[in-house]
Protein backbone atom coordinates (compact mmCIF):
# COMPACT_ATOMS: atom_id res chain seq x y z
CA UNK A 1 0.00 0.00 0.00
CA UNK A 2 1.45 3.15 -0.61
CA UNK A 3 1.72 5.95 1.97
CA UNK A 4 -1.41 7.54 3.20
CA UNK A 5 -2.84 10.00 5.82
CA UNK A 6 -5.63 8.57 7.75
CA UNK A 7 -8.51 11.01 9.45
CA UNK A 8 -11.39 10.31 11.47
CA UNK A 9 -14.14 12.19 11.28
CA UNK A 10 -17.50 12.19 14.11
CA UNK A 11 -19.64 14.56 11.96
CA UNK A 12 -20.61 14.92 7.87
CA UNK A 13 -19.67 18.42 7.99
CA UNK A 14 -16.25 17.15 9.55
CA UNK A 15 -15.55 14.49 6.88
CA UNK A 16 -15.79 17.24 4.45
CA UNK A 17 -14.02 19.83 5.71
CA UNK A 18 -11.53 17.22 6.02
CA UNK A 19 -11.53 16.35 1.99
CA UNK A 20 -11.56 19.55 1.31
CA UNK A 21 -8.32 19.65 2.90
CA UNK A 22 -6.80 16.79 1.58
CA UNK A 23 -5.01 16.75 -1.44
CA UNK A 24 -6.26 13.67 -2.58
CA UNK A 25 -8.67 12.40 -0.22
CA UNK A 26 -11.16 9.72 -0.03
CA UNK A 27 -14.20 8.69 2.32
CA UNK A 28 -13.99 5.54 3.65
CA UNK A 29 -16.55 3.89 5.12
CA UNK A 30 -16.29 0.35 6.07
CA UNK A 31 -12.98 -0.56 3.73
CA UNK A 32 -13.95 -3.99 2.37
CA UNK A 33 -13.40 -2.91 -1.18
CA UNK A 34 -11.25 0.26 -0.81
CA UNK A 35 -8.75 -1.43 1.62
CA UNK A 36 -8.05 -4.18 -0.62
CA UNK A 37 -7.91 -2.27 -3.24
CA UNK A 38 -5.08 0.23 -1.85
CA UNK A 39 -3.17 -2.71 -0.66
CA UNK A 40 -3.47 -4.15 -4.41
CA UNK A 41 -2.06 -0.45 -5.32
CA UNK A 42 -5.24 0.37 -7.40
CA UNK A 43 -6.17 2.94 -5.45
CA UNK A 44 -3.63 5.48 -3.48
CA UNK A 45 -5.57 8.41 -2.16
CA UNK A 46 -3.14 10.73 -0.76
CA UNK A 47 -5.73 10.70 2.62
CA UNK A 48 -8.13 8.54 4.23
CA UNK A 49 -11.63 10.10 6.19
CA UNK A 50 -13.04 7.25 8.10
CA UNK A 51 -16.82 7.74 7.74
CA UNK A 52 -17.20 4.83 10.64
CA UNK A 53 -18.09 6.22 13.83
CA UNK A 54 -20.32 9.05 12.23
CA UNK A 55 -23.49 8.23 14.90
CA UNK A 56 -25.59 10.22 12.44
CA UNK A 57 -25.05 7.83 9.64
CA UNK A 58 -26.10 4.65 11.39
CA UNK A 59 -29.27 2.99 12.23
CA UNK A 60 -32.94 1.58 10.57
CA UNK A 61 -35.81 3.69 10.88
CA UNK A 62 -39.54 1.25 10.06
CA UNK A 63 -42.54 4.38 10.01
CA UNK A 64 -45.54 3.06 8.51
CA UNK A 65 -45.06 2.70 5.34
CA UNK A 66 -41.53 3.84 4.90
CA UNK A 67 -38.19 2.75 5.42
CA UNK A 68 -34.84 5.01 6.06
CA UNK A 69 -31.46 3.13 6.68
CA UNK A 70 -28.54 5.13 7.61
CA UNK A 71 -25.79 4.38 5.42
CA UNK A 72 -23.30 4.15 7.93
CA UNK A 73 -25.43 0.85 8.39
CA UNK A 74 -23.37 -2.67 8.29
CA UNK A 75 -24.45 -5.30 6.23
CA UNK A 76 -25.00 -7.40 9.41
CA UNK A 77 -27.03 -4.95 11.08
CA UNK A 78 -29.33 -5.02 7.96
CA UNK A 79 -29.72 -8.32 7.97
CA UNK A 80 -30.74 -9.15 11.38
CA UNK A 81 -32.68 -6.35 11.79
CA UNK A 82 -36.51 -7.43 13.22
CA UNK A 83 -38.44 -4.13 12.17
CA UNK A 84 -36.58 -4.53 8.77
CA UNK A 85 -37.43 -8.35 8.05
CA UNK A 86 -41.15 -7.36 8.70
CA UNK A 87 -40.98 -4.88 6.18
CA UNK A 88 -38.66 -6.20 3.68
CA UNK A 89 -37.56 -9.32 4.86
CA UNK A 90 -36.08 -9.67 0.58
CA UNK A 91 -33.63 -6.80 2.02
CA UNK A 92 -32.40 -8.60 5.09
CA UNK A 93 -31.70 -11.80 2.93
CA UNK A 94 -29.53 -10.00 0.53
CA UNK A 95 -27.79 -8.18 3.21
CA UNK A 96 -27.01 -11.50 4.50
CA UNK A 97 -25.40 -12.93 1.87
CA UNK A 98 -23.03 -10.27 1.04
CA UNK A 99 -19.41 -11.74 1.54
CA UNK A 100 -19.34 -13.72 4.56
CA UNK A 101 -19.90 -12.71 8.25
CA UNK A 102 -16.46 -11.00 8.86
CA UNK A 103 -16.84 -9.00 5.70
CA UNK A 104 -20.73 -8.08 6.96
CA UNK A 105 -19.31 -6.70 10.28
CA UNK A 106 -17.49 -4.11 8.40
CA UNK A 107 -19.03 -3.33 5.11
CA UNK A 108 -22.04 -0.66 4.62
CA UNK A 109 -24.92 0.17 2.61
CA UNK A 110 -23.52 3.21 2.17
CA UNK A 111 -19.86 2.12 0.89
CA UNK A 112 -21.11 -0.54 -1.33
CA UNK A 113 -23.95 1.82 -3.91
CA UNK A 114 -21.29 4.78 -3.98
CA UNK A 115 -18.54 2.58 -4.79
CA UNK A 116 -21.44 0.85 -7.43
CA UNK A 117 -19.03 -2.15 -8.16
CA UNK A 118 -21.08 -3.86 -10.94
CA UNK A 119 -21.32 -7.35 -9.46
CA UNK A 120 -22.20 -5.60 -6.03
CA UNK A 121 -25.91 -6.66 -4.59
CA UNK A 122 -27.33 -3.46 -2.95
CA UNK A 123 -27.46 -1.49 -6.52
CA UNK A 124 -29.81 -3.96 -7.33
CA UNK A 125 -32.02 -3.66 -4.27
CA UNK A 126 -31.62 0.12 -4.25
CA UNK A 127 -32.93 0.56 -8.06
CA UNK A 128 -35.77 -2.02 -7.99
CA UNK A 129 -37.24 -0.93 -4.61
CA UNK A 130 -37.19 2.88 -6.42
CA UNK A 131 -35.18 4.33 -3.26
CA UNK A 132 -34.00 7.65 -2.73
CA UNK A 133 -30.66 8.10 -1.75
CA UNK A 134 -30.15 10.84 0.45
CA UNK A 135 -27.19 12.80 0.61
CA UNK A 136 -25.31 15.93 2.52
CA UNK A 137 -26.33 17.79 -0.07
CA UNK A 138 -29.79 16.73 -1.91
CA UNK A 139 -31.96 13.41 -2.44
CA UNK A 140 -31.29 11.37 -5.76
CA UNK A 141 -34.26 9.40 -7.32
CA UNK A 142 -31.96 5.22 -7.54
CA UNK A 143 -32.75 5.47 -11.29
CA UNK A 144 -30.44 8.29 -11.72
CA UNK A 145 -28.14 7.72 -9.22
CA UNK A 146 -26.07 4.49 -10.69
CA UNK A 147 -24.39 6.36 -13.29
CA UNK A 148 -21.66 3.51 -14.76
CA UNK A 149 -19.41 0.67 -13.49
CA UNK A 150 -18.08 2.73 -10.53
CA UNK A 151 -19.69 6.00 -11.25
CA UNK A 152 -22.32 7.79 -9.28
CA UNK A 153 -23.86 10.67 -9.61
CA UNK A 154 -22.01 11.60 -6.47
CA UNK A 155 -19.80 14.72 -6.21
CA UNK A 156 -16.31 14.43 -4.85
CA UNK A 157 -17.31 15.61 -1.42
CA UNK A 158 -20.57 14.45 -1.32
CA UNK A 159 -21.64 11.34 1.80
CA UNK A 160 -24.40 8.94 0.78
CA UNK A 161 -26.08 9.81 4.01
CA UNK A 162 -29.33 7.38 4.26
CA UNK A 163 -31.64 5.66 1.30
CA UNK A 164 -35.23 5.54 1.80
CA UNK A 165 -38.09 3.43 0.30
CA UNK A 166 -41.34 2.81 0.43
CA UNK A 167 -42.49 -0.97 1.51
CA UNK A 168 -42.87 -3.01 -1.27
CA UNK A 169 -46.17 -5.05 -1.17
CA UNK A 170 -43.83 -8.08 -2.59
CA UNK A 171 -39.88 -8.43 -3.03
CA UNK A 172 -37.80 -11.00 -3.69
CA UNK A 173 -33.71 -11.22 -4.31
CA UNK A 174 -31.95 -14.29 -6.16
CA UNK A 175 -27.82 -14.64 -7.50
CA UNK A 176 -25.94 -17.12 -9.07
CA UNK A 177 -22.58 -16.61 -7.07
CA UNK A 178 -19.81 -16.81 -8.48
CA UNK A 179 -18.31 -20.34 -7.45
CA UNK A 180 -14.63 -18.87 -6.74
CA UNK A 181 -15.64 -14.92 -5.80
CA UNK A 182 -19.34 -15.62 -4.24
CA UNK A 183 -19.85 -12.02 -6.32
CA UNK A 184 -22.65 -11.81 -8.17
CA UNK A 185 -22.12 -13.69 -11.36
CA UNK A 186 -26.34 -11.84 -12.01
CA UNK A 187 -28.30 -10.70 -9.36
CA UNK A 188 -32.13 -9.78 -9.76
CA UNK A 189 -33.70 -7.86 -7.54
CA UNK A 190 -37.92 -8.10 -8.30
CA UNK A 191 -40.19 -5.63 -6.06
CA UNK A 192 -44.03 -5.29 -6.43
CA UNK A 193 -45.01 -1.90 -5.70
CA UNK A 194 -48.81 -0.41 -5.92
CA UNK A 195 -47.91 1.21 -9.22
CA UNK A 196 -45.92 -1.46 -11.10
CA UNK A 197 -42.81 -3.60 -10.85
CA UNK A 198 -39.43 -3.74 -11.04
CA UNK A 199 -36.99 -5.71 -11.49
CA UNK A 200 -32.71 -4.92 -11.31
CA UNK A 201 -30.12 -6.92 -12.34
CA UNK A 202 -26.63 -6.69 -11.12
CA UNK A 203 -23.82 -8.46 -12.12
CA UNK A 204 -24.52 -8.79 -15.85
CA UNK A 205 -24.14 -5.24 -17.40
CA UNK A 206 -21.69 -4.06 -18.95
CA UNK A 207 -22.32 -0.57 -17.61
CA UNK A 208 -23.60 -2.13 -13.93
CA UNK A 209 -26.67 -2.18 -12.53
CA UNK A 210 -29.72 -1.82 -15.08
CA UNK A 211 -33.67 -3.05 -15.04
CA UNK A 212 -34.65 -5.76 -17.05
CA UNK A 213 -38.03 -4.26 -19.07
CA UNK A 214 -38.33 -7.93 -20.52
CA UNK A 215 -38.99 -8.88 -16.59
CA UNK A 216 -41.02 -6.30 -15.42
CA UNK A 217 -43.36 -6.69 -18.58
CA UNK A 218 -43.89 -10.01 -18.26
CA UNK A 219 -44.18 -9.81 -14.19
CA UNK A 220 -47.27 -7.16 -14.51
CA UNK A 221 -49.54 -9.47 -15.44
CA UNK A 222 -49.34 -11.64 -12.94
CA UNK A 223 -46.62 -12.09 -10.22
CA UNK A 224 -45.66 -15.53 -10.83
CA UNK A 225 -42.66 -17.35 -11.19
CA UNK A 226 -44.25 -18.75 -14.24
CA UNK A 227 -45.17 -15.51 -16.07
CA UNK A 228 -41.52 -15.69 -16.87
CA UNK A 229 -41.97 -19.00 -19.05
CA UNK A 230 -40.67 -18.06 -22.08
CA UNK A 231 -39.58 -14.61 -21.25
CA UNK A 232 -35.89 -13.38 -23.04
CA UNK A 233 -33.68 -10.74 -22.34
CA UNK A 234 -31.39 -9.39 -24.63
CA UNK A 235 -27.34 -10.23 -24.88
CA UNK A 236 -26.66 -6.70 -25.82
CA UNK A 237 -24.88 -5.00 -23.23
CA UNK A 238 -24.18 -7.46 -21.04
CA UNK A 239 -20.86 -8.81 -19.72
CA UNK A 240 -18.74 -11.40 -21.57
CA UNK A 241 -15.78 -13.14 -19.71
CA UNK A 242 -13.89 -16.15 -18.64
CA UNK A 243 -16.89 -17.16 -16.44
CA UNK A 244 -19.73 -16.60 -18.55
CA UNK A 245 -20.55 -15.49 -21.77
CA UNK A 246 -23.44 -12.64 -22.30
CA UNK A 247 -25.84 -15.26 -23.89
CA UNK A 248 -25.20 -17.23 -20.60
CA UNK A 249 -25.94 -14.06 -18.36
CA UNK A 250 -29.23 -13.39 -20.60
CA UNK A 251 -30.56 -16.46 -19.52
CA UNK A 252 -29.13 -16.42 -16.13
CA UNK A 253 -31.37 -13.56 -15.85
CA UNK A 254 -34.64 -15.22 -16.22
CA UNK A 255 -33.94 -17.91 -13.97
CA UNK A 256 -32.35 -15.84 -10.97
CA UNK A 257 -35.96 -13.82 -11.63
CA UNK A 258 -38.14 -16.98 -11.18
CA UNK A 259 -36.12 -17.79 -8.18
CA UNK A 260 -36.44 -13.68 -7.04
CA UNK A 261 -40.66 -14.15 -7.44
CA UNK A 262 -40.74 -17.48 -5.93
CA UNK A 263 -39.00 -16.06 -3.22
CA UNK A 264 -40.91 -13.05 -2.92
CA UNK A 265 -44.17 -15.30 -2.99
CA UNK A 266 -42.92 -17.02 0.10
CA UNK A 267 -40.84 -19.57 -1.89
CA UNK B 1 2.49 8.63 11.65
CA UNK B 2 -0.60 7.72 13.60
CA UNK B 3 -0.34 7.47 17.34
CA UNK B 4 -2.94 4.54 18.26
CA UNK B 5 -4.23 2.90 21.46
CA UNK B 6 -6.59 -0.25 21.76
CA UNK B 7 -7.38 -2.49 24.28
CA UNK B 8 -5.72 -5.75 23.01
CA UNK B 9 -6.82 -9.42 25.05
CA UNK B 10 -7.60 -6.58 27.83
CA UNK B 11 -4.58 -5.02 28.16
CA UNK B 12 -4.27 -1.51 26.72
CA UNK B 13 -1.96 -1.18 24.48
CA UNK B 14 0.03 2.04 22.62
CA UNK B 15 1.99 2.52 19.56
CA UNK B 16 3.27 4.82 16.76
CA UNK B 17 2.91 2.91 13.59
CA UNK B 18 2.22 4.30 9.31
CA UNK B 19 -1.36 5.39 8.61
CA UNK B 20 -0.77 2.32 6.46
CA UNK B 21 0.26 0.07 8.42
CA UNK B 22 -2.72 -2.74 8.76
CA UNK B 23 -3.92 -4.16 12.08
CA UNK B 24 -2.62 -7.53 11.31
CA UNK B 25 0.97 -5.94 11.01
CA UNK B 26 0.49 -3.74 14.52
CA UNK B 27 -0.43 -7.38 16.14
CA UNK B 28 1.73 -9.43 14.69
CA UNK B 29 4.88 -6.79 14.28
CA UNK B 30 4.45 -4.41 17.68
CA UNK B 31 2.47 -6.38 19.95
CA UNK B 32 4.53 -9.84 18.98
CA UNK B 33 1.30 -11.19 18.68
CA UNK B 34 1.94 -14.14 15.77
CA UNK B 35 -1.03 -16.15 16.52
CA UNK B 36 -2.89 -13.96 13.93
CA UNK B 37 -2.25 -15.49 10.70
CA UNK B 38 -1.49 -13.51 7.22
CA UNK B 39 -2.59 -16.20 4.86
CA UNK B 40 -3.71 -14.71 1.37
CA UNK B 41 -3.32 -11.26 1.54
CA UNK B 42 -6.25 -10.53 -0.72
CA UNK B 43 -8.93 -10.44 2.52
CA UNK B 44 -10.54 -14.17 1.05
CA UNK B 45 -8.79 -16.97 3.21
CA UNK B 46 -9.61 -15.55 6.96
CA UNK B 47 -6.35 -16.56 8.09
CA UNK B 48 -6.91 -13.00 10.04
CA UNK B 49 -9.78 -12.78 11.75
CA UNK B 50 -9.68 -11.28 15.12
CA UNK B 51 -12.42 -10.14 17.34
CA UNK B 52 -12.96 -5.84 16.74
CA UNK B 53 -15.68 -4.51 19.59
CA UNK B 54 -16.65 -8.24 19.86
CA UNK B 55 -17.20 -9.00 16.10
CA UNK B 56 -15.40 -11.29 13.68
CA UNK B 57 -13.22 -9.36 10.96
CA UNK B 58 -10.51 -9.56 9.14
CA UNK B 59 -7.44 -7.94 10.31
CA UNK B 60 -5.65 -7.49 7.16
CA UNK B 61 -8.43 -4.79 5.77
CA UNK B 62 -8.56 -2.72 8.41
CA UNK B 63 -5.81 -0.13 9.56
CA UNK B 64 -4.74 0.04 12.63
CA UNK B 65 -5.48 3.19 12.76
CA UNK B 66 -9.21 2.43 12.32
CA UNK B 67 -9.55 0.47 15.32
CA UNK B 68 -7.39 2.81 17.20
CA UNK B 69 -9.97 3.00 20.77
CA UNK B 70 -11.51 -0.12 19.66
CA UNK B 71 -10.99 -3.67 22.06
CA UNK B 72 -9.31 -6.29 20.13
CA UNK B 73 -9.13 -9.97 20.82
CA UNK B 74 -6.74 -12.47 19.23
CA UNK B 75 -6.52 -16.17 19.52
CA UNK B 76 -4.33 -15.12 22.31
CA UNK B 77 -6.64 -13.88 24.00
CA UNK B 78 -9.26 -16.58 24.45
CA UNK B 79 -7.63 -19.21 26.85
CA UNK B 80 -8.05 -18.58 30.09
CA UNK B 81 -4.67 -19.48 31.52
CA UNK B 82 -4.00 -22.93 31.02
CA UNK B 83 -7.59 -23.94 30.31
CA UNK B 84 -8.35 -23.81 26.68
CA UNK B 85 -11.10 -21.85 25.46
CA UNK B 86 -14.04 -24.47 24.46
CA UNK B 87 -13.75 -24.08 20.90
CA UNK B 88 -9.91 -24.54 21.24
CA UNK B 89 -10.61 -27.47 23.00
CA UNK B 90 -12.75 -28.95 20.99
CA UNK B 91 -10.80 -28.61 17.91
CA UNK B 92 -8.01 -30.48 19.54
CA UNK B 93 -10.54 -33.06 20.60
CA UNK B 94 -12.01 -33.49 16.94
CA UNK B 95 -9.27 -32.95 15.71
CA UNK B 96 -10.12 -30.16 13.50
CA UNK B 97 -6.88 -29.12 11.48
CA UNK B 98 -4.02 -30.43 10.14
CA UNK B 99 -1.34 -28.03 9.46
CA UNK B 100 -2.73 -25.14 11.67
CA UNK B 101 -2.82 -22.09 9.35
CA UNK B 102 -6.06 -21.69 9.17
CA UNK B 103 -6.99 -22.66 12.99
CA UNK B 104 -6.48 -19.33 14.81
CA UNK B 105 -8.88 -16.90 11.97
CA UNK B 106 -11.20 -20.52 12.00
CA UNK B 107 -10.84 -20.64 15.92
CA UNK B 108 -11.70 -16.58 16.11
CA UNK B 109 -14.79 -17.22 13.62
CA UNK B 110 -16.36 -20.16 15.28
CA UNK B 111 -16.28 -18.24 18.70
CA UNK B 112 -18.19 -15.40 16.86
CA UNK B 113 -20.82 -17.37 15.17
CA UNK B 114 -21.23 -19.74 18.15
CA UNK B 115 -22.19 -15.62 20.35
CA UNK B 116 -24.30 -14.54 17.26
CA UNK B 117 -26.36 -18.04 17.22
CA UNK B 118 -27.37 -18.30 20.89
CA UNK B 119 -30.46 -20.55 19.55
CA UNK B 120 -27.88 -23.33 18.91
CA UNK B 121 -26.34 -24.12 15.36
CA UNK B 122 -26.54 -27.12 12.42
CA UNK B 123 -24.44 -28.32 10.06
CA UNK B 124 -25.63 -26.38 7.22
CA UNK B 125 -25.80 -23.37 9.20
CA UNK B 126 -22.21 -23.77 10.52
CA UNK B 127 -20.95 -24.83 6.84
CA UNK B 128 -22.45 -21.34 5.28
CA UNK B 129 -21.13 -19.46 8.11
CA UNK B 130 -18.02 -20.88 7.11
CA UNK B 131 -17.93 -18.84 4.07
CA UNK B 132 -15.28 -16.19 4.99
CA UNK B 133 -12.39 -18.57 6.32
CA UNK B 134 -10.29 -21.26 3.38
CA UNK B 135 -8.64 -24.28 4.91
CA UNK B 136 -6.97 -26.44 2.31
CA UNK B 137 -5.88 -29.39 4.38
CA UNK B 138 -9.33 -30.43 6.15
CA UNK B 139 -12.23 -30.52 3.68
CA UNK B 140 -13.65 -28.65 6.42
CA UNK B 141 -15.65 -32.04 7.72
CA UNK B 142 -13.48 -32.00 11.25
CA UNK B 143 -14.02 -28.01 11.16
CA UNK B 144 -17.60 -28.49 11.20
CA UNK B 145 -17.65 -31.09 13.89
CA UNK B 146 -15.95 -29.23 15.82
CA UNK B 147 -17.83 -25.62 15.84
CA UNK B 148 -21.07 -27.94 16.77
CA UNK B 149 -19.24 -29.77 19.68
CA UNK B 150 -18.22 -26.19 20.73
CA UNK B 151 -21.86 -25.17 20.34
CA UNK B 152 -22.77 -27.58 22.57
CA UNK B 153 -20.35 -27.67 25.19
CA UNK B 154 -20.90 -24.08 25.31
CA UNK B 155 -24.80 -24.70 26.46
CA UNK B 156 -25.92 -23.05 22.87
CA UNK B 157 -25.81 -19.72 24.77
CA UNK B 158 -24.05 -16.66 24.13
CA UNK B 159 -20.81 -16.65 26.28
CA UNK B 160 -18.23 -13.78 25.81
CA UNK B 161 -15.49 -14.44 23.72
CA UNK B 162 -12.44 -13.58 26.30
Amino acid sequence: MHQTTYHRASSISEAVKMLKEAEDGKFVAGGQTLIPTMKQRLAAPSDLIDLRHIGELKGIEVAGNTVKIGAGTTHAEVARDAALAKACPALCHLAAHIGDPHVRHMGTLGGSIANNDPAADYPAAVLALAATVHTNKREIAADDFFVDLFETALEDDEIVTAISFAVPEKAGYAKFPNPASRYALTGVFVAKHADGVRAAVTGAGENGVFRAEAIEKALVGAFEASALDGTTVPADGLMSDIHASAEYRANLIVVMAKRAVQAANGG
Amino acid sequence: MAEISMTVNGRKVTGTVEDRTLLVHFLRENLGLTGTHVGCDTSQCGACVVHLDGKAVKSCTMLAAQASGSEVTTIEGLAQGAELHPVQAAFREHHGLQCGFCTPGMIMAAVDMINRHPEGLDEKTVRAELEGNLCRCTGYHNIVKAVLAAAEAMGGKAVKAA
